[in-house]
């Protein structure tokens, strides 16, 4: 049977887990871009003239989403477990995705 | 280390980082103006105590932040339980943080 | 709404000998149903082979929970009404348990963990002593209140993902009880209260994605409770006592 739970919090957990995991296997791929400029300078010129692509631009756009909503949703969860803090909650969730749309777009909008 | 002791590790390393990725998100804002280049990346970074000490700290942090979360859903949805899991989010934490290692001294030394 | 004379119900049925599988029954419809009404009539007038528990119809046992929809309910407080897809229902036994029987689920796995979280009482007296006087409006008393009302149903515990993913987690209902012994002034052993729910599966474990609380049917709110004791063993951490 289908279990029915899309309420505003499971979905702030879920984008939060989604956002940690995509965080998380970009990661190796950040890291050793730049690893690049230990050996060779101009291939990481080359990598980054990628960054010109529309395609690539948006790609950056996500991983910055990414960091931003998963930085705002964990902040909500370290006020939610250690401050005595229980106040409406599905706002907070709420301010986090839109918080992260404008950092994320702010970010788009200087890359074009 | 119990399941306690985990999240108190991934809660402080998470503690650390929020600072970090607050200017790490508003360098890339100011950086990207006008493309990105390596010589602009090198020439802020290299040579630079305060960028090593930066990026060297969020490295150790992300380290130990991811390998702990990526732990809790390798249990969760992938179903692994006991020193299996145990074993393969230690190496991933270890290979991020050699990776890490790498590229910061890449980019400050 | 249209006048209907049928409801189209599909009932989960099987167990540990046979695998699950669905079985659909024509029920008739009637102004006042509740989703127990609907099981009990295929129960009493198509197949007496079905089973399912109840015992109160009022809400106050905690026997009669399933799926409903795909929503974890007590089926003696749920009228049909409220719950209709269309003009069917589908029925199953409660998630993140095993099966005995067709709606029958059992609960030996979710009262375990009620022991396991050091859901017990430790007394502070004898029964030589006097009764201890409680002062009804201090912080911790009003703590202890929001969860004494758990009726052991096991919704919240169907309802919630980490259960599914993580057979260690203890669950919301065995936590909130936790959280209500560590805040009784007549319970003499917080550390082991604070241990038991430190340890693998315990509150530690929890997402904070609150399934439990918006489908606790007593309206009780096993996410907060939780988050007090992930508070209080912080707090214990940095060397903080109660
Ligand atoms: C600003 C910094 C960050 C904060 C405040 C933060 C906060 C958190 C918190 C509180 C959790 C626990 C969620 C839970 O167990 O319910 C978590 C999980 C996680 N984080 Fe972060 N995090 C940060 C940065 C990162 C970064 C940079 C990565 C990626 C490499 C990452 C990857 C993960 C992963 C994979 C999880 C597991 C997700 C889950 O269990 O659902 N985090 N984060
Ligand atoms: S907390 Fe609510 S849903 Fe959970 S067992 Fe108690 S009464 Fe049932
Ligand atoms: S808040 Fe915790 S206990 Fe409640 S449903 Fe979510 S994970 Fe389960
Ligand atoms: S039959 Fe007792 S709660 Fe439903």
């Amino acid at each position: 049977m289908k279990v029915a739970r899309a309420h505003p919090l499971w979905l702030a957990y879920l984008l939060h887990r989604l956002s940690g995991l995509g965080l998380a296997l970009f990661l190796p791929l950040h890291f050793w871009v730049l690893s690049y400029a230990l050996n060779d300078a101009a291939k990481l010129d080359a990598f980054l003239t990628l960054t010109e692509m529309p395609l690539v631009k948006m790609a950056e756009f996500g991983l910055v989403f990414l960091l931003a909503v998963h930085l705002f949703g964990g902040l909500r969860l370290l006020a939610l477990e250690w401050l005595p803090w229980s106040a409406p909650q599905k706002t907070w969730a709420a301010a986090a995705v839109a918080g992260s749309f404008l950092v994320s777009t702010t970010f788009l909008l200087q890359a074009i | 280390m119990s399941e306690f002791h985990l999240y108190m590790a991934q809660r402080l390393s998470a503690l650390v980082m929020a600072p970090f990725v607050i200017v790490h998100i508003g360098v890339m804002i100011y950086a990207i103006q006008g493309g990105l280049s390596a010589a602009e990346i090198l020439g802020r970074t290299q040579g630079s105590v305060f960028w090593f000490a930066f990026y060297g700290m969020f490295v150790v942090a992300v380290s130990i932040h991811a390998a702990i979360g990526l732990r809790t859903i390798l249990g969760e949805w992938a179903g692994l339980r006991g020193g299996m899991r145990d074993w393969l989010s230690a190496v991933i934490g270890l290979g991020l943080f050699a990776l890490g290692s790498q590229a910061v001294w890449a980019v400050t030394a | 709404m249209p006048e209907r004379d049928h409801l189209t119900v599909t009932v989960q049925r099987g167990g540990p000998d046979a695998p699950m599988r669905p079985q659909t029954f024509e029920v008739p419809a009637y102004d006042n149903q509740t989703v127990l009404d609907v099981v009990s009539w295929i129960q009493q007038n198509a197949d007496p082979t079905l089973t399912y528990r109840f015992a109160c119809r009022v809400g106050m046992c905690g026997s009669c929970a399933m799926m409903v929809n795909g929503v974890p309910r007590w089926t003696c407080r749920t009228h049909v009404s409220k719950v209709l897809d269309g003009n069917a229902i589908e029925v199953g036994p409660l998630r993140n348990l095993p099966v005995i029987k067709d709606l029958a689920a059992d609960m030996d796995p979710f009262f375990d963990k009620w022991v396991s979280a050091e859901g017990m009482h430790h007394p502070t007296r004898t029964r030589d002593d006097a009764i201890e006087a409680i002062d009804p409006v201090t912080m911790e008393r009003q703590e202890a209140n929001a969860g004494i009302e758990c009726i052991n149903c096991s919704v919240c515990y169907s309802a919630c993902d980490t259960v599914a993913g993580n057979p260690d987690y203890l669950g919301p209902a065995a936590l909130q009880r936790a959280w209500t012994l560590y805040n009784d002034a007549k319970d003499a052993n917080k550390d082991a209260i604070l241990d038991a729910v430190s340890g693998t599966g315990g509150c530690h474990s929890c997402h904070s994605m609150g399934s439990c609380t918006t489908y606790c049917p007593n309206e009780l709110d096993p996410l907060s409770a939780i988050l007090g004791l992930k508070r209080a063993t912080t707090k214990r951490f940095f060397g903080g006592r109660k």
